[in-house]
């Protein structure tokens, strides 16, 4: 089994002393195929996807999504002539030939959650004349390519976690519709991750501009905390954006979660929209017994944290690539929660 | 799966199937999962994916997110798609495109709800049987089929079993018909939730916790459900005790409880058969919890129930404080039941041979305790009028002929 990933930094030297390959295919994320190998797209100058092609810029976000500790590598594309648009607060606006790319894997220790990544799939997400496609390759056995598997799988995965227990999971690579089920706005497919708030960490959106990928990146642009770090917001504010990021793609008035009546992008203000006493609408066993999402000041009572602490399937929330708990999340929420104040006779 | 183009015999049959329409056929087995899901994800608009009989032992949830599709077993019986294993997402099957057909298959024991269908406009579930083969648990999914946020849905002939919550669940949707099909063992049989125009008719809801309810709830993109006739069905023996989870609003539902209508205007309940429920026949109440949400009405009004056919009812209602108000009536509650919330602002009109019972409650969130329980009569003014017959598109109709 090929272990790849070494670290972002290595990789870009590398680039640096790399002859000059063939350029990204831009024919085939402009086309109307489904290109049934992820290299048919020459997003990457090595077969193992770890050396970035030119223009594909490798970026990371403040907070994001949690997927069963998976070590993810993200990498973004904008054709020759083109940058992408600063847009405050909300997604960079890529232009038409542009791509995502984003690859799963697991290091066998989250100790050293650099070495020894084993990879599984990488997503892709085309920008095309007519929108945006989201399709999910697999990666083979050994490692040497990833196809295109458009009815998802399930991958056995294991590690080593943080205190040094071993873990294994079910890990469930998400078909095209799960895809679009979470990438889905106004009925139309859109990236998620790379909001100008969860890229500005003060320097990213600065280097993206520099590389000729961005248009701007104003001084004052506003920064998305970094849900597992003190020192970049509140508990109130580090919870919000973790909401944000791993629910609200779905928990959004134009979105999957629409019916439910719970919304949770980072700026929303109605506090039953966000779960405070808001009873649940079609939750059935996610309810877990509690009559509010939210029980302010009672983390126990709310099920908001009951439906994150299942792994039983007609409970859990996310609905989809989630087979662990994330305990760390559990922790703060459970404090964000615990800080509001009681209701009176509570 | 093999894929193929049936427009030339399509043609010498002189069917009205469109030219592009082709065939999937999908078989059970080794590989279920991913064959079946990769249909659902290549079929074209107008394709049929055709599931042979057997039974499908699938590990995560299907979805189907293509227009003009007929998802087609060979029958409820013969054709299973069981989620017994089921490791990951919400429900058995998904539908998220429009004017999709669902027909002659049954779904089983999955882990959330049934099959749900959301902004999937126009579709159409036939001959389908959802259920959770283990009878009434709290373990069970929430909803059987859970069609929310469409425009014209029909559910004909379908049969759902054991869920947690609602077995025929119709949310924030408008122009509805729920007909023909029969719900048993769920805590709610059939429930029509902020949608507006809905005719429910023809059904057999039995053993229940409650058959039939229509409700509305608060701080949700829909409210205001409105124009809903429940009518000609058989509404009998809802004598299962609840078992949804504390919470949800079903938990509340009283064993034994017919048709409950709450929160809701222009209902009109008439022509069922209502008997063997311990609670009452048709309850008309307003939405008892606190809320915070300005634009939301709880009050039950226009509310008209007439010319049903009343069987034994109210005998043991299971509301708290229900024993002690049947007692002082001197055992046993009259078959239907008002809170008596809204006077002078909502209006309920009861035409029946059987007595009312208003409990008088000033305010939605009063307490049972501080009810003026009197029989009243609600006979008299002018009839309101009754919302007009739901007309879907002729092709839903065509496409279970």
């Amino acid at each position: 089994m090929i272990r790849v990933f070494a670290c972002l930094l290595g990789w870009l030297a590398l680039v640096s002393a790399s002859p000059a390959p063939q350029p990204v295919a831009l024919d085939l994320i402009l086309g109307d195929t489904l290109p049934q190998k992820l290299s048919d797209f020459r997003f990457f100058t090595d077969m193992a996807a770890s050396r970035p092609n030119a223009r594909v810029q490798p970026y990371h976000i403040n907070t994001p999504l949690f997927s069963d500790y998976a070590e993810k590598y993200r990498f973004l594309y904008v054709p020759p002539g083109k940058t992408a648009a600063y847009r405050d607060g909300g997604l960079i606006d890529l232009p038409v030939g542009s791509a995502l790319i984003k690859t799963f894997g697991f290091a066998a220790d989250l100790r050293r959650p650099h070495d020894d990544v084993t990879i599984i799939e990488t997503r892709v997400m085309l920008r095309r004349a007519n929108g945006w496609v989201a399709l999910p390759y697999v990666w083979n056995a050994d490692h040497s390519e990833a196809t295109l598997r458009r009815g998802g799988t399930r991958v056995p995965a294991r590690w080593t976690d943080a205190a040094g227990n071993p873990r294994a999971i079910s890990y469930a690579v998400p078909n095209q519709n799960q895809c679009k089920g979470c990438h889905a706005l106004y009925e139309a497919i859109v990236p998620i991750g790379p909001k100008a708030r969860n890229l500005n960490d003060g320097a990213q959106l600065q280097a993206l501009v520099a590389a000729g990928m961005l248009d701007r990146a104003p001084v004052d642009a506003p920064r998305l905390p970094r849900w597992d770090d003190p020192a970049t917001g509140t508990v109130d504010q580090r919870a919000r954006a973790y909401l944000d990021v791993n629910c609200a793609h779905c928990h959004n008035r134009h979105a999957a979660a629409s019916n439910s009546g719970l919304y949770l992008e980072y700026d929303e203000r109605d506090p039953v929209a966000r779960g405070v006493m808001k009873t649940p609408t079609a939750a059935g066993r996610g309810s877990g017994g509690h009559a509010h999402a939210i029980e302010p000041g009672m983390p126990e009572k709310s099920y908001l944290l009951f439906r994150m602490e299942s792994l039983d399937p007609g409970i859990a929330m996310p609905e989809l690539g989630r087979a662990t708990v994330h305990d760390e999340a559990i922790g703060l929420l459970s404090a964000y929660i615990a800080a509001m104040p009681k209701r009176e006779g509570q | 799966m093999d894929r193929m183009l049936t427009a030339g015999a399509a043609l010498m049959l002189a069917t009205a199937a469109p030219l592009s329409a082709g065939t999937i056929n999908v078989s059970a087995g080794e590989g279920a999962q991913e064959r079946l899901q990769t249909a659902l994800i290549e079929a074209a608009p107008g394709d049929t994916v055709m599931l042979a009989a057997g039974r499908y032992e699938l590990t995560d949830g299907l979805s189907l997110d293509v227009d003009r599709v007929t998802v087609r077993g060979a029958g409820p019986g013969q054709t299973v798609l069981s989620f017994a294993g089921q490791q990951g997402a919400g429900e058995g099957l998904l539908v998220t495109s429009d004017d999709v057909v669902l027909r002659d298959f049954a779904v089983e024991d999955s882990r959330g709800d049934g099959i749900k269908s959301k902004d999937a406009d126009r579709i159409v579930y036939h001959n389908i049987r959802v259920e959770w083969t283990g009878g009434p648990k709290a373990t069970n999914g929430a909803y059987g089929v859970y069609p929310v946020e469409s425009t014209d849905v029909l559910i004909d002939g379908v049969t759902v079993k054991g869920a947690s919550d609602a077995g025929i669940y119709v949310g924030q949707s408008r122009n509805i018909i729920v007909r023909n099909s029969t719900a048993s063992q769920n805590v709610a049989g059939i429930e029509i939730e902020n949608s507006y125009n809905a005719d429910v008719y023809k059904n057999r809801a039995v053993h229940n916790t409650g058959g039939i309810l229509v409700f509305d709830l608060p701080n949700l993109p829909m409210m205001g459900g409105h124009a809903i006739r429940v009518f000609d069905n058989e509404v009998v023996d809802n004598d299962t005790p609840n078992f949804a989870p504390a919470g949800n609003i079903v938990a509340t539902v009283p064993m034994g409880t017919g048709v409950m209508v709450m929160a809701n205007r222009d209902v009109h309940v008439f022509g069922n058969t209502l008997s063997g429920n311990a609670t009452a026949n048709v309850m008309v109440v307003a939405y008892k919890k606190a809320f915070d949400d300005a634009k939301y009405d709880p009050l039950a009004h226009d509310v008209v129930v007439r010319d049903n056919k009343h069987g034994r009812a109210g005998w043991a209602p299971g509301f708290p404080g229900g024993a002690e108000l049947a007692a002082a009536l001197g055992g046993g509650l009259p078959p239907i039941f008002w809170d008596g919330t809204g006077v002078g602002k909502a209006v309920l009109q009861v035409r029946e041979s059987v007595p009312v019972l208003s409990l008088g409650l000033a305010e939605p969130t009063s307490p049972v305790s501080e009810a003026k329980p009197q029989l009243v009569d609600l006979s008299g003014g002018t009839p309101l009028p009754e919302p007009k017959p739901v007309v879907l598109p002729a092709a839903m109709e065509a496409a279970i002929r």
